[in-house]
């Protein structure tokens, strides 16, 4: 493409729309436009030169501001209406038919709709998922489009702008003036007081500073795409473990994602705030709601298998104790381990008594651990009793055999079978809590002495090795952010007319009273001309109304 | 017993200091005949003074409740949203130092003093801390978050001083409908304020049995006559009211019950004000809007936004993806907060891009801040008490 020759002598890129040495206006929009437009400088901008080829288009579509406003605005009504309803990771079922009961069930119409919109797992649908790659992309393209034509025309400025630039400036003022030069010093040492870097070349002046701020919103950008890149990572297998894991007080269990590695529950405990310690300052607030919890705390041991150990083999080395507490995780090898749920009072072992009907004389007592029961009992007496069956969470009888909703030991039930001297056959019986079943009437039966519970906790099992990559985005968008909010990028232009008057114009990014509070200082001492603030009408007016008074 | 008392005290102190110096604030636009001329008024001297007096006090307040709880009071709905007021007018003395316009003030600090007003209706005891709360990042994340938020509110305050000046009341308009609205639902929340603290003045009570939505019994009790009774509710109080009828399951009657009285009482305020004044409550507030340079308030909108924005990407998102994962596990659960969060943060991304590139500032700038002081109030009064979440523990 060719070049743009300005008057000033100086070749533009194709596609610039101010002059990048003299600010001359170089399209016929700008010419005409009473003030001049300063995003970006008027540099030439691919997205606004190139429009043919496919890429051409893709490009220009991703690096329109406009187009991510509306990605952003598409984002935001998607999330916001996921919201509605609880999503799916909220929902206590496990199968679709279940989550579509559910969400009929207390939604009516609008539940079942939104579930078959796919509305319950929001987040994790497909079209949530491509405008946040869309919206990714924009970034991206849009701040390339963008970053480097303004950082190329913020460089090669020169100090001396053409008049026609200086007056179609927002800020703008021009005056006689009785000696422009010691004008011009006298506002350099003021400027430079106000931290301004000022050059002055043949009776022009240019007083600029913070001109970093501009580059914030690039570097804040670049801050959201490490970010966006970090959580596409965790696709990748090992990047990012997350599983669940029950734990019985007493157990030892591998850990579930972390190989090699055993945790043992000693206890759990949960406290809850009592009248005691509540005294003056929470004892209305106990008094309202009750019961407030204070502490959920598992106290685990961690064990890791040694190197080079023989697969199968018991051995284990012992890491460190450790009580895990909300908010204070477990965390050994990259791995956090968080106390999540619990539940209590599991059943853990039952003690029965084996006694004779007629007599109610006890044959000794025996003790079942629930989770892993042994298959014979000798008792003192000689007698035996033999756990034929077992069904750990009993639920009726179906199709002529008593069925176990789970392995877990909620509604324990037993066939025991009695083998004592009087009946060396054994006698067959049903135990289940609260009731006792016979085939035949015996004469011994199997009595509930006592159980004994312990508690689980729930724990989760996390590795996410893209945290620190996220965590790095974030505080890259900080700085980026607070780059750009922060300061102003601002920028002060002085300099001789032809017929030896002066001309004032000023530019900031944001905050214009402030750039004019500072102009205003420098007025005075250099006795610069007024000037005005185009875009504060109502200002200018009030000040026409001083000056007719 | 001492500091906790010293604390409401100080609270209360504030809340007046805020009245009168709102007072002061409108005798300073008052007397003054432009912009200009207000800056170093003798009113708005004496009220910015008063400000900041009540704005220490409020601080005593904060600090005097922590040391009494052992924790940052913003641990449910009246501490964080006391805490909120408290930062809103921070932030606004901090915005009048930098640009000196009582207009400001003069609408801020009602704002304020409604928020101080709606918080109070809460349980106002100090509670300890359930477990998930017991974290440094309670302080840290809350209170960054909260002074982010405040300072966008003040953008709305801007905004809304520009809407009244700009917008012409005089004609049926689109613009005019929706400034109606907006000073309409700050009469609700008024008429919220003023009903609950007559209920709670004639010591109204009125107890229930009900099914929750996971087909428990549960127990619950009433500060306003029952118009909506809870799914297969039983009476324990017996001179109470009969609920007209009864809700399904999902529905929170007593939240439905509450806000139908505030609404009914907001509506009865409005008519009231409609009758004697015999015009908009907008075309009330004008006048002590037409004051305020116009210019003046979008840059001090703009600014708002710019100072607030990356303080509520710190504690909004940042400090709260870093405790999320320290507490929960993860960083991130699209828990409705957390969306809300993300939405009020996309908001104003949006707000700032539509600014810069496509030159939205003046009304279309006003309008969109405030309607993200709308979207921060939603995250924090519907979500927490409609959506019920992990965040919901007023």
């Amino acid at each position: 493409m060719s070049k743009i020759k300005c008057q000033c002598g100086h070749d533009n890129p194709f596609g610039t729309v101010l002059c990048e040495r003299c600010g001359r206006p170089q399209t016929e929009e700008a010419k005409e436009s009473k003030l001049v437009d300063m995003r970006y400088e008027g540099a030439a901008r691919r997205s606004q030169t190139y429009k043919r080829s496919i890429i051409d288009k893709i490009w220009n579509f991703f690096s329109s501001v406009k187009i991510g406003i509306s990605i952003i605005v598409a984002v935001l009504a998607t999330a916001a209406i996921g919201t509605i309803f609880p999503q799916k990771m909220y929902v206590a079922a496990s199968t679709e038919a279940e989550f579509a009961a559910y969400y009929e069930r207390l939604y009516g119409l609008a539940g079942t709709i939104y579930y078959k919109l796919g509305f319950h797992d929001m987040y994790n649908s497909w079209w949530f998922i491509t405008l946040v790659g869309m919206l990714g992309t924009s970034i991206i393209i849009a701040s390339v489009d963008r970053v480097i034509p303004l950082y190329k025309s913020l460089k090669k400025q020169r100090t001396k702008r053409h008049p026609s630039f200086m007056k179609k400036q927002r800020i703008y003022g021009e005056g006689p003036s009785e000696d422009p030069e010691a004008a011009l010093i006298k506002a350099e040492e003021k400027l430079k007081e106000l931290r301004y870097n000022v050059k002055i070349e043949n009776g022009a002046l240019l007083a600029e500073k913070n001109r970093f701020s501009r580059w914030g919103p690039y570097v804040n950008h670049l801050g959201l795409i490490i970010f966006l890149f970090g959580i596409l990572l965790r696709g990748i297998p090992g990047f990012y473990v997350d599983e669940t894991m029950w734990i019985r007080e007493g157990e030892t269990r591998s850990i579930p994602g972390a190989e090699g590695y055993y945790l043992e529950s000693k206890q759990f405990i949960m406290e809850n705030y009592t009248k005691e310690e509540a005294d003056e300052v929470f004892g209305d607030a106990l008094e309202r709601v009750g019961m407030i919890a204070k502490n959920y705390q598992t106290d685990v041991a961690l064990y890791k298998t040694p190197e080079g150990g023989l697969p199968g083999s018991d051995e284990m080395d012992f890491v460190k104790d450790y009580s895990i507490i909300v908010n204070k995780p477990l965390k050994f090898d990259g791995y956090n381990v968080f106390q999540m749920d619990f539940r209590l009072d599991e059943l853990k072992s039952m003690t029965f008594q084996l006694t004779e009907k007629a007599t109610e004389s006890s044959l000794g007592e025996f003790t079942v651990d629930l989770t892993n029961p042994e298959r014979e009992y000798e008792l003192d007496s000689g007698a035996r009793v033999i756990l034929s069956d077992y069904y750990p969470d009993y639920d009726g009888v179906k199709d002529g055999e008593p069925i176990s909703k789970s392995p877990i030991p909620n509604n324990p039930a037993f066939i025991f079978k009695m083998v004592t001297q009087a009946k060396p056959e054994g006698e067959m019986s049903f135990v289940a809590i609260k009731q006792t079943l016979e085939t035949e009437v015996n004469d011994y039966k199997v009595k509930f002495v006592s159980a004994e519970t312990r508690d689980i906790s729930g724990l989760t099992v996390r590795k996410d090795k893209t945290l620190y990559l996220l965590l790095l985005g974030g505080i890259i968008f900080m700085i980026g952010v607070s780059q750009g909010a922060y300061w102003n990028h601002r920028r002060i232009w002085i300099q001789k007319g032809s017929n030896g008057e002066l001309l004032v114009a000023g530019h900031t990014n944001k905050n214009w009273f402030s750039l004019k509070k500072e102009l205003d200082q420098v007025k005075d001492v250099a006795n610069l001309p007024s000037y005005e603030d185009r875009q504060d009408k109502e200002s200018i007016l009030q000040d026409k109304e001083v000056d007719k008074v | 017993m001492g500091l906790a008392s010293l604390s409401a005290n100080l609270l209360f102190v504030s809340f007046i200091a805020y009245l009168v110096a709102t007072l002061f604030f409108g005798g300073a636009v008052k007397g003054a005949k432009s912009e200009a001329s207000y800056k170093n008024n003798r009113w708005g001297k004496i009220a910015i003074t008063i400000t900041v007096i009540g704005f220490i006090t409020h601080v005593g307040y904060f600090i005097t409740r922590w040391m009494a709880s052992g924790h940052a009071p913003v641990s449910n709905m009246f501490e964080f949203t006391t805490a909120f007021g408290m930062m809103l007018v921070g932030a606004f003395i901090l915005l009048f130092y930098l640009y000196r316009t009582p207009s400001l003030g003069l609408f801020a600090l009602p704002i304020a003093i409604i928020i101080i007003g709606y918080a109070s209706m809460f349980p106002r005891e100090i509670t300890p801390l359930i477990p998930a709360l017991k974290s440094y990042w309670l302080t840290v994340h809350v209170i960054t978050a909260a002074l982010g938020e405040s300072i966008l509110a003040i953008s709305a305050v801007a905004g809304l001083i520009y809407l009244l000046k700009n917008i012409d009341l005089t004609k049926k308009t689109k613009q005019r409908f929706w400034l109606e609205a907006v000073i309409f639902t700050l009469i609700l929340v008024i008429g919220f304020v003023l009903s609950s603290s007559a209920f709670k003045l004639s010591g109204y009570e009125a107890q229930f049995t009900y099914i929750d939505k996971n087909e428990q019994p549960a127990k619950i009790e009433y500060n306003y006559p029952p118009l909506f009774g809870m799914a297969g509710y039983e009476s324990l109080t017996p001179d109470a009211m009969t609920p007209w009828a009864e809700m399904p399951p999902i529905v929170n009657a007593k939240t439905l019950t509450t806000f139908v009285w505030s609404v009914a009482s907001g509506i009865l305020l409005y008519l009231i004000l409609r009758l004697i004044f015999r015009r908009p409550v907008a075309a009330l507030l004008q006048p002590f809007a037409k004051k305020a340079n116009s210019q003046l308030m979008d840059e001090i909108g703009y600014r708002a936004v710019m100072i607030g924005f990356p303080i509520f990407t710190l504690g909004a998102l940042i400090f709260a993806m870093i405790w999320a994962h320290e507490a929960w596990s993860r960083f991130w659960g699209w828990d409705p907060k957390e969306v809300w969060a993300l939405i009020t943060w996309l908001f104003y991304a949006a707000f700032l891009h539509v600014r810069l590139s496509r030159g939205w500032d003046g009304e279309k700038s006003a309008w969109l801040a405030v309607i993200g002081f709308v979207i921060i109030m939603f995250n924090l009064i519907a979500v927490n008490l409609i959506i019920a979440g992990l965040h919901s523990y007023a």
